[in-house]
């Protein structure tokens, strides 16, 4: 049984990161129709500005705790900068041009990563965490290291926060209309191209997070370490359907638990396998998801 | 058939190739673009890869470039050819014929089977499934749950059992010749098979896919032929980079695979034969030539912020292809045929709505 629990609890600590990666993503389609490679790089942006910061910026300050949480905030505002850079200067230029966007986001990722091993090298680096992290806390005989909690909290806040932005908010209103209909928000006279920016600056937001809590699950980044999240983040937008927030997050439990317990109760990479299955087995039942939000009816 | 078109046709083609299969015999040096003699090993195996990537860049641009499928799976086809059959002749210690016999029925399954559900979604969609199919063929040869593929440390091929005109640093112009007939190969095929009828209907599902369902053809059946074809000769192709290389490595595995073939396609200009083979070609030899320029001494004397990208192949080349999918939508093939648009753009205008208008003369051609 506890077995079962440290499972669970990790399995919803992997979840909320592939929500945190996916919620980007699936606004982005959602909204403009990119599928955005780039995302991997916005991971590696949060990670590595993290490590950074706090090896050359922040190394002066004495609490370990605050060390962290200063070297974060720099890479989460260099998560924001550099999508916010990457819709400015790639996607929008090519505006419309679906194909071509998603090709340009492939080649910032592939040089992305490139010149990140070029200037920092190919090996991990070591995350620098406050200690306590690395605890455990026992819940019914389970030994849950305390990191998941963070992962789990701060996914379930980015949630709500997102939901509220999107029900409560003009902008928000906005986004949520040009998921459903583009050209007719743009018939209204509402310039869709800053919600285009916007959706950029969260999706960065929200990636460089993740890359942060990917820092703090594995206890070091590397140059690969995105887009190896990137891949199931992927599959967590097809099963959870394009364009919806609340379908990515149950998409991203339902993935991460299926295949923490494959991986467990089955052999080692099992899991892997499973997920991909069950992505096979949602397309056929449901080829929209199951939010049933348009899947591939643009480009 | 005007002579015009016998010269595009047969004549370029085997001339080119014909030159090419010139090429171990040729006792001249060309200093600066390659280190040793043409006929050595050493220049013989760079023009090798620098052919098997222009084959595998070519039936990657069946789905991409002519029928307008934007797959990051292709990878997982010329895996099972690199893997399936060096682990028939290393692993279950099958002959070299049986193991390639049985490689292509297996491709030509997985193919049908994989394919026929991936093309219930198109578009962005597709090429998601397409992603997570390959990641699972990735793991598997990762986790190696038989003791197959023998994981990270990759699978060398038992030199024994093939064929020994492959076998050596002295038959090398053999795996080049090889690689030579197998590029030739797909460059025919390709060819036959866009000119075909279902080919045409291809390019005109890549034009406009709803007027080909209004003239009453299931456009998913032709997608599943393209798809089929080009991960067969994928899985063809993985043979030959199988021997080319001695063994498998996870490398091709891996979704960047996928990604170079896409770049490369793009680079020399998507929905042309020349220009898929000659991105494959110009990729391989730079991406070569650039990590030996890297390391050499007048780089490290460089200062560190110029030296970094030239260490890194693949961040100059990303940078390129980025420009050029900005610049030069029709890719390096695009400069030569202008006036007339080609790949990305015919892409494009077909995919934005109400875009076919002039377009689409192929669909008219079929009905």
């Amino acid at each position: 049984m506890s077995t079962f629990i440290l499972l669970t609890i990790t399995g919803l600590g992997l979840g909320a990161m592939y929500f945190l990666i996916a919620a980007g993503l699936s606004l982005i389609y959602g909204l403009m129709g990119v599928l955005n490679f780039a995302h991997g790089a916005f991971i590696t942006v949060g990670s590595y500005g993290t490590w950074w910061a706090s090896t050359h910026v922040f190394d002066g300050v004495g609490s370990v705790l605050w060390r962290f949480l200063l070297s974060a905030a720099f890479g989460l505002v260099m998560g924001v900068i550099v999508a916010t850079l990457v819709e400015l200067v790639l996607i929008r230029p090519l505006y419309s041009r679906h194909i071509e966007q998603v090709l340009v986001t492939v080649g910032f990722q592939l040089a992305f990563i490139a010149l990140i091993t070029g200037v920092f090298g190919p090996d991990p680096k070591v995350f620098l965490v406050p200690p306590w992290l690395h605890e455990t806390t026992d819940v019914a005989g389970a030994q849950i290291p305390n990191d998941r909690w963070i992962e789990i909290i701060v996914a379930a806040v980015v949630l709500g926060l997102l939901q509220l932005f999107l029900r409560r908010t003009r902008y928000g209103l906005i986004i949520r209309a040009g998921v459903e209909n583009r050209a007719m928000v743009q018939a209204l006279g509402i310039d869709v191209r800053k919600a285009f920016t916007l959706v950029f600056a969260i999706g960065g937001l929200a990636a460089a997070i993740a890359g942060v809590l990917s820092g703090v699950y594995f206890n070091v980044v590397g140059p690969e370490q995105g887009t190896s999240l990137l891949i199931f983040a992927f599959i967590v937008v097809v099963i959870g359907g394009l364009g919806s927030i609340g379908g990515s997050a149950v998409a991203a439990v339902v993935v991460a638990l299926v295949q923490q317990y494959t991986n467990y109760y089955g052999s080692a990479g099992m899991g892997d396998l499973v997920v991909v299955l069950l992505l096979g087995v949602v397309l056929l039942a449901r080829p929209r998801g199951f939010a049933g939000a348009v899947v591939g009816g643009r480009a | 058939m005007t002579r015009r078109r016998l010269l595009a046709d047969w004549l370029w083609p085997l001339v080119v190739f014909g030159l090419l299969a010139l090429a171990p015999v040729l006792h001249v040096s060309i200093p600066k673009l390659f280190d040793q003699p043409i006929s050595s090993p050493g220049t013989l195996a760079l023009l090798a890869s620098c052919l098997i990537w222009g084959a595998l860049a070519l039936t990657y641009d069946i789905q991409f470039g002519y029928t307008g499928l934007l797959s990051f799976g292709h990878a997982l086809y010329i895996a099972i050819g690199v893997y399936l059959a060096n682990i028939a002749i290393t692993d279950w210690h099958w002959s070299f014929w049986e193991a390639i016999v049985f490689t292509m029925v297996v491709a030509l399954a997985v193919a049908n089977v994989l394919g026929f559900v991936s093309l219930r979604v198109s578009g962005i969609a597709f090429a998601m499934v397409t992603l997570a199919f390959a990641q699972a063929g990735a793991v598997l040869a990762l986790k190696d749950p038989h003791h197959w593929t023998h994981g990270e440390e990759g699978l060398g091929a038992d030199y024994t059992k093939l064929p020994h005109a492959f076998v050596g640093v002295f038959n090398t112009k053999n795996l080049y010749w090889l690689t030579l007939a197998f590029l030739a190969l797909v460059f025919f095929a390709v060819r036959w098979a866009v000119e075909s009828s279902p080919g045409r209907v291809w390019q005109a599902i890549r034009e406009n896919e709803q007027r080909v369902e209004v003239l009453g053809m299931r456009p998913r059946t032709y997608k599943l032929q393209a798809f089929v074809l080009s991960s067969t000769l994928a899985a063809a192709g993985g043979i030959v980079y199988m021997l080319l290389y001695n063994g498998s490595t996870l490398a091709v595995t891996q979704p960047n695979f996928t990604l170079t073939l896409l770049l490369m396609v793009v680079i020399g200009g998507a929905g042309s034969r020349w220009g898929a083979v000659l991105g494959g070609i110009l990729y391989t030899y730079l991406n070569d030539r650039l990590i030996a320029i890297g390391n050499s001494s007048t780089v490290e004397g460089l200062p560190h912020a110029l030296r970094i990208p030239l260490e890194q192949p693949l961040f100059l080349l990303g940078v390129t292809f980025i420009l050029i999918v900005v610049f030069l939508p029709g890719g390096l093939a695009g400069l030569v045929s202008r006036g007339r648009p080609t790949g990305l753009r015919r892409l494009e205008e077909a995919i934005r709505p109400g875009g076919s208008e002039g377009g689409a003369p192929e669909a008219q051609e079929t009905a």
